[in-house]
């Protein structure tokens, strides 16, 4: 129970930092950073539940007022900014990622991981924050997806990153990787 | 850490965080129900208002929060331009900034603390789904506690990747860094741990 909530913890941290490293902008607003970056790992590291909760406190910290999102940016206003659902698609998106590493045990862990960031990193969060564009600038959904394709290449680069990062890890600190509990060093 | 509260202390930071919060979910949703170019503007009007009656410095302050919406602004804008729309453009970004600018409000007026007991209050109903209030504020605290510390031990990295290389560091530290983060995890756990574990938190 307590390494529970010190992972949950520290990885919401984790989030944290990685969003005050000098970041890798692209084009518009919506900010590049390796914050999602940081979603990816919750979910391959901590596994589906824990990801999850990770990323809910992190963004519980970031409603009350903290600066933690990249940038400095924080406060209620970023729930009903244009970005608001990308944001509301993080916790979910920790789940799947995290759901995928935990099931899916038959490939070796960088693939598994790398996909599976795909999946839940990429396609979820931006299915959702395709829609929370959508309503806050109230455009179709292909419209709002045409203003944000620009950033897909650059997370298809971090969904890799989160792949060799998670079973350089799994190398490193077996016991760590919460997702497969009875240790993967195979990978 | 420093948070996005107005250092300038306001009449509203004594009101009731509940109450605010109440406020803002009715005045967004009533925003967004409206299809009305005159409410919409008379609506960011009032919220601008609020933001200058504390003073001068407040309402700098309070502004410069807003520039982060300025690309959805021109995105907007052209988009609208260029479907000869411009009104309807018009009343997304108005909408768009006067959510923005009363939610960032709220913030501003309302302490950290007062927040946390909003959250206290909020999570007393889930005590029946087996989770603690308690352990929450607990996890609170250590991200609040830990994320300076991690940013020190990443920017330690950076210092020692500089220290080394001619390149810029990017990538390459985020491998020890998670694995920083992952040693700390375990000693915080071990500390916790050793003085009593959640089981004690739960007793008190």
């Amino acid at each position: 129970m307590e390494k529970n909530i010190a992972y949950i913890a520290l990885f919401a941290a984790m989030i944290a930092a990685l969003g005050l490293i000098p970041k890798l902008t692209l084009a518009f607003g919506v900010p590049i950073t390796a914050q999602s970056l940081g979603i990816m790992l919750c979910g391959t590291i901590l596994g589906a539940r824990r990801g999850a909760l990770a990323v809910l406190l992190f963004l519980l910290l970031v409603a009350l007022g903290l600066p933690l999102l990249s940038g400095g940016r924080g406060g209620l206003g970023v729930f009903v900014s244009a970005t608001a659902g990308f944001l509301l698609a993080w916790p979910l998106s920790a789940f799947v990622t995290g759901f995928i590493v935990e099931k899916w045990r038959s490939a070796s862990l960088t693939l598994v991981a790398a996909i599976a960031s795909v999946i839940g990193g990429i396609l979820v969060m931006y299915l959702f924050g395709i829609i929370g564009m959508a309503i806050v600038l109230e455009k179709t959904l292909i419209e709002a997806a045409g203003f944000i394709t620009a950033f897909i290449p650059g997370d298809i680069i971090k969904a890799i990153m989160a792949g060799l990062l998670t079973s350089a890890v799994a190398k490193a600190r077996p016991a760590s990787v919460l997702s497969r509990p009875a240790s993967n060093i195979a990978s | 850490m420093i948070s996005l509260t107005s250092p300038i202390e306001t009449r509203a930071h004594s009101w009731s965080a509940g109450l605010k919060l109440t406020v803002l979910c009715l005045s967004t949703v009533f925003l967004y129900s409206i299809d009305n170019l005159y409410i919409e503007i008379a609506f960011l009007v009032i919220v601008i208002t609020l933001y200058a009656l504390p003073g001068n410095i407040f309402l700098r302050f309070g502004l410069s929060k807003l520039r982060i919406l300025w690309p959805f602004i021109l995105v907007v804008l052209l988009w609208h331009w260029w479907i000869s729309e411009l009104l309807l453009g018009t009343s997304i970004i108005i909408r768009m900034i006067a959510a923005f600018a009363l939610a960032n409000l709220v913030t501003m007026t309302t302490k950290l603390s007062d927040m946390i007991d909003v959250v206290h209050f909020l999570a007393r109903p889930l005590e029946r789904f087996g989770l603690n209030p308690r352990i929450l504020e607990l996890a609170i605290a250590l991200v609040i506690r830990m994320t300076p510390v991690l940013l020190h031990k990443g920017q330690g990295l950076t210092l020692a990747w500089r220290a080394r290389s001619r390149r810029r560091p990017g990538w390459r530290i985020i491998l020890p860094f998670t694995l920083l983060a992952l040693d700390d995890a375990d000693h915080v756990a071990e500390a916790l741990k050793a003085r009593g574990g959640l089981t004690n938190l739960e007793k008190k």
